[in-house]
């Protein structure tokens, strides 16, 4: 128990290391997501226009 | 080289590279966090701050690749009119963008407990928010036009003229007096005690796994966007009413 | 010479172009670009009266003295030093033997008076024990590792 809170203390810099811990998080999921997002929702628009005229 | 600039061929190979990149980066993830947070030693000057540098610094060298990536392929664009590699300059550059934010507010939360402040304007942090610029500004183009043609090669340009940041960034802290400490990476090899490289090196192979990984992502939107164009034009030349887009 | 040639030369001249611009701009504002003067920098540069400018060095080993809630230390760069009076929180990595910017001006007596203290590391980074084993075998050099790059009291005075 002790040895979890002095990790998370990160000897008195625990703001400073975590919050940059916490935005390369942020950063890293976002652009992983908003690139995914983009992905599929091109992918569903080109099926759907490419659809009608194969009929 | 011009071989790989078939559109087809190359992201065969792209989408063939995409699941390694992703198996290393999400691996190098799994045993660098723990390694840069919890069984790496604090640093005998700046104590667990050091931890930000296993961010700060692979976020750093990803931001300038990624430009060098980017500013490379508007050459290639500019050059020898290889559509794959404005493409390809356009996927890397959110990424870059990210990376170099990402840059600069660690630098900051490491600053202000280490320097006695979170920003100065020395050459180094300077140089660096041009970079931060230069990728919003290359962006930001990327839609200002109506002719597509000339948006592209506005772009390319502003990449290239901003090519030139890159030495500066590097040399900055050799160049001038900086308050930025000089690199790690010395001729001598890095300055670093391998207990604290083993962490930085885990992180730089994760960031750059997954930049390669996040861009292959980008290009296969970005492709399909060129083929939504054309679906669109030919739906319109042929008569079919199309919704606007 | 075809169109491609042509191109590559036109962008290859271009960028050249564009570095020379800005490496002439850039060299012509030098003295703005520099962060900090060093204490040799100090004794040549002729200074107006309350010119504000930094003055980065070394902290020297033993010359830290506070007096109520003035610190007082001397900054050097192994050849010159400079006597500096400060009134204020230092940073966490203020140490002798470290590297420090100071900013203010220089008093007429010689002094120089700081109303803000930044601390600048190295770009050594060890844990604690070996820190202590390199002292303990005498491979320890204040201010910069003997392999590395130069310390920056050299770098200093190398740079025009």
């Amino acid at each position: 128990m002790e040895a979890l809170s002095e990790f998370f203390a990160m000897g008195g810099y625990a703001t400073y290391v975590w919050t940059a811990y916490g935005l390369a998080l942020f950063g890293i999921g976002g652009i992983l997501l908003i690139s995914l997002k983009s992905w599929k929702a091109r992918e569903r628009e080109f099926t759907a226009l490419r659809g009608p005229s194969r009929q | 080289m011009h071989k790989y600039a078939n559109p087809t061929r190359f992201m065969k190979i792209a989408n063939t590279v995409m699941p390694w990149t992703t198996a290393i980066a999400v691996i190098c993830f799994v045993i660098g966090l723990p390694v840069a947070l919890y069984t790496s030693p604090p640093d005998y000057q700046q104590g667990d701050t050091v931890r930000i540098m296993y961010i700060h610094v692979p976020a750093a060298w990803l931001a300038l690749m990624a430009y060098m990536v980017t500013a490379g392929g508007s050459a290639v664009f500019l050059i020898w009119r290889h559509t794959i590699a404005h493409v390809i300059a356009r996927a890397s550059a959110p990424v870059g963008a990210v990376f170099c934010a990402l840059c600069l507010f660690t630098g900051m939360l490491w600053g202000k407990p280490m320097w006695g402040t979170p920003w100065v304007w020395d050459a180094r942090l300077t140089s660096m928010l041009i970079l931060l610029f230069l990728y919003l500004g290359y962006i930001a183009l990327g839609d200002a036009f109506d002719d597509q043609e000339r948006g592209d090669k506005a772009q390319a340009v502003l990449a290239l003229v901003g090519s030139v940041n890159v030495p500066i960034i590097h040399f900055s802290v050799e160049w001038w007096n900086t308050l930025h400490q000089p690199s790690i990476v010395t001729m001598q090899g890095l300055t670093i005690n391998a207990q604290m490289a083993l962490p930085l090196l885990l992180m730089v192979g994760a960031f750059q796994c997954f930049y390669i990984s996040v861009v292959v992502i980008r290009l296969r939107a970005e492709l399909l966007s060129a083929k939504i164009r054309v679906a669109r034009q030919n739906l319109a030349a042929s008569g079919v009413p199309v919704a606007a887009e | 010479m075809t169109r491609k040639t042509r191109r590559l030369y036109f962008v290859a001249l271009g960028l050249l172009a564009v570095a020379a611009g800005v490496g002439l701009m850039l060299s012509a504002v030098s003295d703005n670009v520099t962060f900090f003067a060093s204490p040799s920098d100090l004794k040549t540069k002729s200074l107006t009266a309350n010119q504000r400018l930094r003055l980065g060095g070394l902290v020297e080993e033993g010359s830290v003295a506070r007096d109520g809630n003035t610190v007082k230390f001397i900054v050097t760069d192994t050849a010159e030093r400079v006597n500096v009076s400060y009134a204020g929180i230092l940073p966490d990595l203020f140490r002798e033997g470290q590297g420090v910017v100071a900013e203010g001006h220089l008093a007429p007596d010689g002094v120089f008076v700081a109303d803000d203290v930044l601390a600048k590391h190295d770009e050594n980074y060890m844990p604690r024990e070996v820190a202590e084993a390199l002292k303990e075998s005498g491979h320890w050099q204040e201010g910069g590792d003997p392999n590395a790059a130069p310390d920056i009291a050299v770098r200093e005075t190398a740079t025009p």
